[in-house]
């Protein structure tokens, strides 16, 4: 297989389960963020669990000038080119509250950071004549809610970039898988009152894999959240504006 | 770094702790919160006991911390982050010819822990203890990285092994592994029909690795019969490895209980023919045979269980008898009861094993359960043995000192190491382990 995943904003624990699938089934994996230290840790990890080969790669999502320097590395390899996207920010709703600049950067960390890697992405996808796409959505971009909204908006905003860009690479061959998670047990969910139901990264990474498999477009992760969302989002507005959920 | 504040245990579940938790993804947010000072430690939480707990204060959860820092394949020397587990290096390595030289009973052990408890495997009277495989590790102690190895910092490396964490938070370890042919093993399994035929076919076993399953529940000529596994790295892959089980809720007491136990033990010891049998079997389910089952600890229900284990000199096998009796006698018996023979290998100064054979029994938290463990405990002590101290929950500190004569110089280097005593857990306070006197 020769094939290049870049994976954005790979210090996540989600990040690091999904790189430790596609290094098992040999890829060359180049791990973008901006704990340059940390990942040349992860790069070293993966190329002993079967990775072709792994690098760390400077890539900030509020930085575009950070994004050519990830695009032309990848290029040097051969076949296809993937990305998958796990960026994104989520400050406490009362945070930004407080201080609504930060709507800024958790717009940005979120959605149109990473959107503007892969609108450059995409036409090197095309000229290869495909890859796959994964983008990390949310269960909290399908309905605006009262304790995430920001951070909500900015996840529907990249799933509707997501099913765009689907839109434009299925003619080319490529895919985009689009992936709404629960709630993940994960930096950003640790010690947070309310998780239920949490599911481990390596859970969310292999479902993932499955996704990609079978050409999968829209999923939720565990799978359950799908029927959990699909409530959420037929509660008559006039209801849900007065819930607190 | 957010603090999850919540209420955990060991994996016996008889003692609970409140405390606050941070769970670091990477390096430099561990070496962040411990620049603010030293706290304690824990891996999976596989110690049955309070060997992991700070009750009131804060703990570091290492899982997250799982990454493979180097690997030598030309002399299988591999560096990882202690939170990665023994059975994630066994899955990883296999395939490349590789393993960890020591295996502890479960999988789900990781290196930091294996390390902090000196762990043994089924290969303990050929290759010695994990410590023993350690080339260097890797302390976060005082906000300050120090590196020590058999040869540099020696007294500090001593006592990290088998050092329950008091030396430092173990960042990252280097071990030798043993070249292994393939993913499987050839296990020969063969009945013991009592106590004196048990320890004859220990003694004589000239396997690599080698563990003896023991009916509890047998009394009379019965008394110490089991079956004898005895195993081989052999070369083959594993295709497809199994699902796991997993049991999701607390079980009713009557799930363990003395009839059904002594059914199961009856079955589990007649499956084995009278002439013996060998199989071949995938790695992880010789070494890890409980792993198949996730979460099997919840079946003794929601009062937990305590695990007694002991060793004794070789000479004292009869006292090892007795203690079976006591055992066999209470009705406080469970299905997991494993028999073993040590070789005198080990690491550290809080090391358990020491030449002789070791008897590991699940003790349900029912009546009589700390009074029975109590009992052996005297009788361990009596005979010259030793308990466990990543199992043992009930025994005080005059006795633990009894068994461990070097724990006075132990806590002088742990002492120096950690003059705030930040690294303390309820384990050590309540066998007030750091003390020199």
């Amino acid at each position: 297989m020769s094939e290049t995943w870049i994976i954005l904003g790979a210090t996540s624990s989600m990040a690091r389960a999904f790189s430790r699938q596609v290094a098992g089934e040999g890829a060359r994996v180049l791990l973008a963020g901006r704990d340059i230290d940390d990942l040349k840790r992860a790069a070293t990890d993966l190329s002993v669990r079967g990775a072709k080969s792994a690098e760390a790669v400077a890539f900030d999502a509020r930085n575009p000038e950070s994004f050519g320097a990830v695009i032309s590395l990848a290029e040097k390899g051969e076949g296809m080119i993937n990305a998958a996207v796990f960026v994104g920010s989520m400050p406490p709703q009362e945070d930004i509250d407080a201080d609504p600049s930060l709507i800024d950067g958790t717009v940005i960390d979120s959605f149109t950071g990473p959107a503007r890697f892969l609108q450059a992405l995409a036409p090197i996808m095309e000229a290869r004549g495909g890859g796959t796409v994964v983008g990390i959505a949310s269960v909290a971009g399908d309905r605006g809610r009262i304790g995430n909204y920001v951070y909500g908006a900015a996840k529907a905003g990249f799933a509707t970039y997501l099913s765009g860009l689907r839109n434009r690479l299925t003619s080319a061959g490529g895919h985009v898988v689009t992936v709404k998670p629960g709630f993940v047990d994960t930096a950003m969910t640790w010690g947070l009152p309310g998780m239920f139901l949490v599911a481990s990264p390596d859970a969310v990474a292999a479902s993932i894999m499955k996704a990609m498999k079978k050409q999968k477009n829209v999923i939720y992760t565990p799978f359950f959240w799908r029927y959990i969302m699909l409530i959420i989002r037929h509660i008559p507005e006039f209801i849900f504006k007065k819930m607190s959920i | 770094m957010r603090w999850n504040e919540t209420e955990y245990a060991g994996w016996g579940r008889v003692q609970t702790a409140h405390g606050e938790i941070a769970r670091p993804e990477r390096v430099s947010s561990l070496e962040a919160i411990l620049s603010e000072g030293s706290v304690p430690a824990m891996g999976k939480r596989r110690s049955y006991n309070d060997a992991c707990l700070n009750s009131g204060g804060r703990a570091i959860d290492m899982t997250r911390l799982d990454r493979i820092i180097s690997f030598d394949a030309d002399k299988g020397v591999l560096e990882a982050e202690a939170g990665i587990t023994i059975g994630s290096l066994a899955r990883i390595f296999a395939p490349l010819g590789w393993l960890p030289k020591i295996m502890p009973g479960t999988g789900f052990a990781t290196l930091g822990g294996a390390i902090a408890q000196d762990v043994h495997g089924k290969n303990h009277q050929v290759s010695g203890s994990f410590g023993q495989h350690v080339l260097s590790v890797t302390l976060l102690t005082s906000g300050k990285r120090v590196i020590a190895t058999p040869s540099r910092n020696k007294a500090l490396f001593k006592a990290t092994m088998g050092g329950v964490g008091q030396t430092g938070v173990i960042l990252s370890a280097k071990i030798q592994m043993k070249p292994c042919p393939g993913e499987m093993v050839m296990v020969t399994e063969r009945r013991a029909e009592g106590w004196d035929e048990f320890l004859s076919m220990l003694d004589t076993s000239t396997a690599t690795y080698s563990v003896g399953w023991i009916d509890t529940t047998a009394r009379g000529d019965a008394l110490g019969r089991g079956t004898l596994e005895e195993g081989e790295l052999a070369a083959g892959n594993v295709l497809k490895h199994k699902g796991t089980l997993s049991v999701p809720i607390n079980a009713p007491g009557f799930a363990l209980s003395a009839p059904v136990v002594r059914a199961f033990n009856s079955a589990y010891y007649h499956k084995v023919p009278v002439k013996g049998r060998t199989s071949v079997k995938p790695l992880d389910e010789f070494f890890f045979p409980l792993d198949k089952i996730r979460n099997w600890n919840r079946l003794y229900g929601k009062r937990g269980f305590y695990q007694f284990q002991t060793v004794v000199p070789t000479a004292q096998a009869p006292a090892l008898r007795e203690m079976l009796k006591q055992i066999a006698g209470s009705s406080l018996f469970s299905p997991l009861a494993v028999l073993k023979r040590m070789g005198p290998g080990r690491a550290g100064h809080l090391s358990f094993p020491m030449e002789g054979y070791s008897l590991a029994v699940d003790i349900p938290n029912r009546r009589g359960a700390q009074a029975l463990v109590s009992e052996l405990e005297r009788a361990t002590v009596a005979a010259g043995g030793r308990i466990y101290l990543a199992k043992d929950a009930l025994a005080s500190g005059d006795a633990v000192k009894a068994m461990y004569p070097e724990q006075g110089e132990w806590a002088e280097i742990v002492n120096k190491a950690d003059p705030e005593h930040a690294l303390e857990t309820d384990m050590t306070r309540r066998l007030n382990l750091r003390s020199t006197t």
